[in-house]
This record gives structure tokens, C-alpha cells and sequence, in this order.
């Protein structure tokens, strides 16, 4: 399954063969504004659900981003190191910020589809 | 990721009375800016283009800024002068006629109560500008403590233009300001509106900061932005100018418990007054420029490009804490993280090699002179010939 689902803090994952992909989405990046710097999780590092896992800093501010599901990070984006704007500019696809092998895929069943994070942030606004 | 756009100590507002508002409140809602509470105030932390554009169009054109959310006020009396000398460590007896001062308040300690930049109108005349954050106290301890003069406190809306197109705006609309040198004062019409105008800012540009009937401020804000030079800034990008130009920022950089010497303000204190002293803990800031500080605001730059923000602890190599950066983040000229913080004498010398903990990892650092970003003042017309 690829259908991507969402949290309410604004973090996706995208889920393929067992990996996902996780970024932020398009409501977060245009609120946090040009994206500077993004301090990304290493391969190997464990994650839970709702646990700290990476931290993207705009000019003005450092923001926590929250890992959506548990599980082992495999990959960080690497693109992000020369290009942190790729966040502004993609931000649900070339701008994913680390992948990693879910643990619990059945934390999936709990979250957001497109259809409902949409609708949760159009109430935010 | 819970995000919180406005969560940076400066922007943040705690108590829940109501916000103030400055006169062109409705101005920048037409401009699209994003409100947040900043000492007290409804104010722009920026508008659509974003901090990092604003940034670039103020080093590159002319920004707008509002910061009639600070204090203005007259001192007036014969002896104006000689009466504010004895609350700060400038020299204003001898600041000339139409000169401009940067200087502070300080306290029986040396420490600093706020910042200020003082011009002289009059022989018996000075306008101060202070910061909002301190105004109440600031006007309070003026009022206790200036004898034989009158305060006069100015219900005025204030409007800094800044950058290297500023004085062709300002030219286009108050010819007489182009015979204004930087850190002067001089009662102008701009596009028509009677203004007092000084030539300095907050961002390492030139440029101007225009004081005006509050009732008439948002006519010249617009006015200002029908220029094709000028956009509005937020406070966002004000902030990381002056991080860039190695300005303080009141309550971050310096405060009560940091001495004008320490912070690297040693130049504010004028010789006569560093022989007479005769301004509140002249003994400390006196024995501090005789015998060097114990502690130096200094430059800090982070290697690689993960910014450094304010709270940060610097160690030095073998882990010891050795202070603290008190203002931080990314500078979009200086296309990287700088930072700026307090290190022991010894750490100060430019290029000592230093680490700060961000998120429990130790970066490298180096200690760098200021500013980030090379000052462009105006410093007159070059002589003829030449």
C-alpha cells in the first residue's frame, strides 16, 4: 500500500513494501516558512510513535517533527543536507525528511487518510 | 510537529492582557501580515513573501518596518543634557546640535537597563527613542530621577526605512534628507507630512527612521510603499538583520546583569564621562575599562549549517560550560548560522575554537569578530575630485 497517511501534528508517511517514508506536509511548511537546516534521525536509530525524530529550523525557529509510527530508520534524505528548501518546495514528496521499517504497521489503521487530515486542516484555519 | 511559529522568547507574550495596537494595525492586516504579541503589541512577525525574503529585499532594496511600538519621548529644559548624563554613560553635553547617540540606561551595577538612541534637537531639547519592552520603567526612572526638566512623552507612530535604496525613496519624497549624515536628526516633510527624521536603524544598512503623527502614520506608510524600491518588513526579518549586524537586542544580548564593557558597548562611553563618571555604577563599568571585563559579548559562528539559538550552551574543547549564546539562528546574507553569547576573556579572541550543545550533540564553533554582515552606513559624500 502507498496511500499516505497523516497525524495531527502535521507529519506524513508513506508506506511501501513495509518501509515508509515520513515527511511534512504542505500546511506545515508553508507555516514554518523557508526551511534553513533539518537535523535528521541516523540509520539504525529507533523510533516510537509520537517520539522526537527529526527537528526542521526556519530562519525564525526550531520545530520538533514527531515520528507518525514506530519503527527503525533506514535512510535520511540526504538531498536535504545541500538543499533544506527542498521542504518548502516538496514538501509530501522530494522533501521527505528519513525512511524506516515500520515495527507496528498496525499503527497505520489509527491515523489520518488525505480525506480526513484535509478536512482537520481546514477546522485549523 | 507541533509547530509554533512564535515560540522564540522575543516574539512571545505571556500574560493574557489585552494587546496594544500601533497605528497602522489595519495596514498591515490589508498587507496580509501575521500578527503576534511582541511586548505587549499586536505587531507583524511577517508578511506573504516570509522572513527570508524580507530579509534579502532589505539588503537589497528597502524594507519597511513598524516599530511604533517603542517609546518616544522629549527631554526638555536648560540642562537637559547634563540631566540625562547622569543615567547614562554617553556623552550628550557634547553630543553636537542635530547628532545622534546611541547610549544606555544603567544601574547602580553597570548593568544595563535598556538601550536608547538619544538625538539632540535643541540645546534644551533631546528626543529619545527606547525600547518598547522597557518603556513604562524607562519613562518611570526618567521621571524619578531627570531634575528640572520637563518629560514630554510623544503619542507618535514610528517607521524605519532601511536599506540601500532608503535614501533614493526618502530623496524622492524629503529632498532634505539627502544632506542628512548618518546618526543626525532634522524636522522634515516627508511626502508632505511633517516628520522628525534620524538617519541610523537596526539592520546594518542605511537608512532612516521617521517619527510621525500617529493620525497621519499610515498615510506615509503608504506613501512609502507606493515606491517601487520599498516592501514591508516583519519583525521576524528586523531580527535577523541586526543578528547579522551584531546589534543588540535588549533582554537577550544585554540586560541587567551585563555591563556596557562586557557586552562590547565600551565605545558608548564617552572619554569625558570615563574620567568623570558621574552615571550609575561608574565604579564597576570604570574598574572594567581600566582592568578588562571578566566575561565578552563575542561573534560565534557554528561550523557547518545547523543554527545555534539563543539559550545554547558554548563549552569549551575538553566539554567545561563556558557560557551561553544569547541570540542565534540562520543569517540569509551571511548564508549560514550566527549566533552571539558571552565567553570569559580568555575565549574571546577572535578564531578561538569553541562548541556548542544543540540538542545534546556538541557542535564546533568559532569565536569571530562582528558584524556578520559588513555595515553600509552612510558616512557622507565623497569629497569632490575623488
Amino acid at each position: 500500500m502507498s496511500e499516505m497517511r497523516f497525524t495531527k501534528d502535521h507529519e506524513w508517511v508513506r508506506v511501501e513494501g513495509g518501509v515508509g517514508a515520513v515527511g511534512i506536509t504542505e500546511y506545515a511548511q508553508h507555516a514554518l516558512g523557508d526551511v534553513v537546516f533539518v537535523d535528521l534521525p541516523a540509520a539504525g536509530k529507533v523510533l516510537a510513535q509520537g517520539g522526537e525524530a527529526a527537528v526542521v529550523e526556519s530562519v525564525k525557529a526550531a520545530s520538533e517533527v514527531y515520528s507518525p509510527v514506530s519503527g527503525t530508520v533506514t535512510e535520511a534524505n540526504a538531498a536535504l543536507e545541500d538543499r533544506p528548501g527542498l521542504v518548502n518546495e516538496a514538501a509530501e514528496s522530494d522533501g521527505w525528511f528519513f525512511k524506516l521499517t515500520l515495527s507496528d504497521p498496525g499503527e497505520l489503521a489509527d491515523m489520518m487518510d488525505r480525506a480526513a487530515y484535509d478536512a482537520y486542516v481546514k477546522d485549523l484555519d | 510537529m507541533p509547530f509554533d511559529p512564535i515560540r522564540e522568547e522575543p516574539l512571545s507574550h505571556s500574560d493574557d492582557t489585552p494587546l496594544l495596537t500601533t497605528p497602522l494595525d489595519s495596514l498591515h492586516r490589508d498587507l496580509g501580515g501575521k500578527m503576534v504579541p511582541f511586548a505587549g503589541y499586536a505587531m507583524p512577525v511577517q508578511y506573504p513573501a516570509g522572513i527570508m525574503a524580507e530579509h534579502l529585499h532589505t539588503r537589497g532594496g528597502a524594507g519597511l518596518f513598524d516599530v511604533s511600538h517603542m517609546g518616544q519621548a522629549e527631554i526638555i529644559g536648560t540642562g537637559a543634557a547634563a540631566a540625562l548624563e547622569t543615567l547614562v554613560p554617553g556623552d550628550i553635553v557634547g553630543l553636537g546640535l542635530g547628532r545622534t547617540r546611541y547610549t544606555v540606561f544603567t544601574n547602580d551595577q553597570g548593568g544595563i537597563l535598556d538601550d536608547l538612541m538619544v538625538s539632540k534637537l535643541a540645546e534644551d531639547r533631546l528626543f529619545v527613542v527606547v525600547n518598547a519592552a522597557c518603556k513604562d520603567a524607562d519613562i518611570a526612572h526618567m521621571r524619578a530621577n531627570l531634575k528640572g526638566v520637563e518629560l514630554r512623552l510623544l503619542d507618535r507612530a514610528l517607521l524605519a526605512l532601511q536599506g540601500p535604496e532608503a535614501a533614493t525613496v526618502m530623496a524622492r519624497l524629503a529632498p532634505d534628507s539627502a544632506a542628512m549624515d548618518f546618526m543626525t536628526i532634522r524636522e522634515l516633510a516627508v511626502a508632505g507630512i511633517p516628520c522628525v527624521a534620524t538617519r541610523s536603524g537596526y539592520t546594518g544598512e542605511d537608512g532612516f527612521e521617521v517619527s510621525v503623527p500617529a493620525d497621519r502614520a499610515e498615510e506615509l506608510a503608504r506613501a512609502l510603499l507606493a515606491q517601487p524600491e520599498v516592501k514591508p518588513i516583519g519583525l521576524g526579518a528586523r531580527d535577523s538583520l541586526r543578528l547579522e549586524a551584531g546589534l543588540c537586542l535588549y533582554g537577550s544580548d544585554i540586560d541587567t546583569a551585563t555591563t556596557p564593557v562586557e557586552a562590547g558597548l565600551s565605545w558608548i562611553i564617552g572619554k569625558r564621562r570615563r574620567d568623570e563618571g558621574g552615571f550609575p555604577g561608574a565604579a564597576v563599568v570604570r574598574k572594567q575599562l581600566a582592568e578588562g571585563a571578566p566575561r565578552k559579548r563575542v561573534g560565534i559562528r557554528p561550523d557547518g549549517r545547523m543554527p545555534a539559538r539563543a539559550h545554547t550552551e558554548i563549552t569549551d574543547l575538553d566539554g567545561a560550560v563556558i557560557g551561553e549564546i544569547t541570540s542565534g539562528g540562520f543569517g540569509p546574507s551571511a548564508d549560514g548560522p550566527v549566533a552571539m553569547g558571552y565567553v570569559p576573556a580568555a575565549f574571546a579572541a577572535p578564531g578561538t575554537r569553541v562548541r556548542l550543545v544543540v540538542r545534546g550533540k556538541a557542535i564546533d564553533a568559532a569565536v569571530t569578530t562582528m558584524p556578520f554582515v559588513p555595515h553600509r552606513y552612510f558616512k557622507g559624500p565623497s569629497p569632490s575630485g575623488v
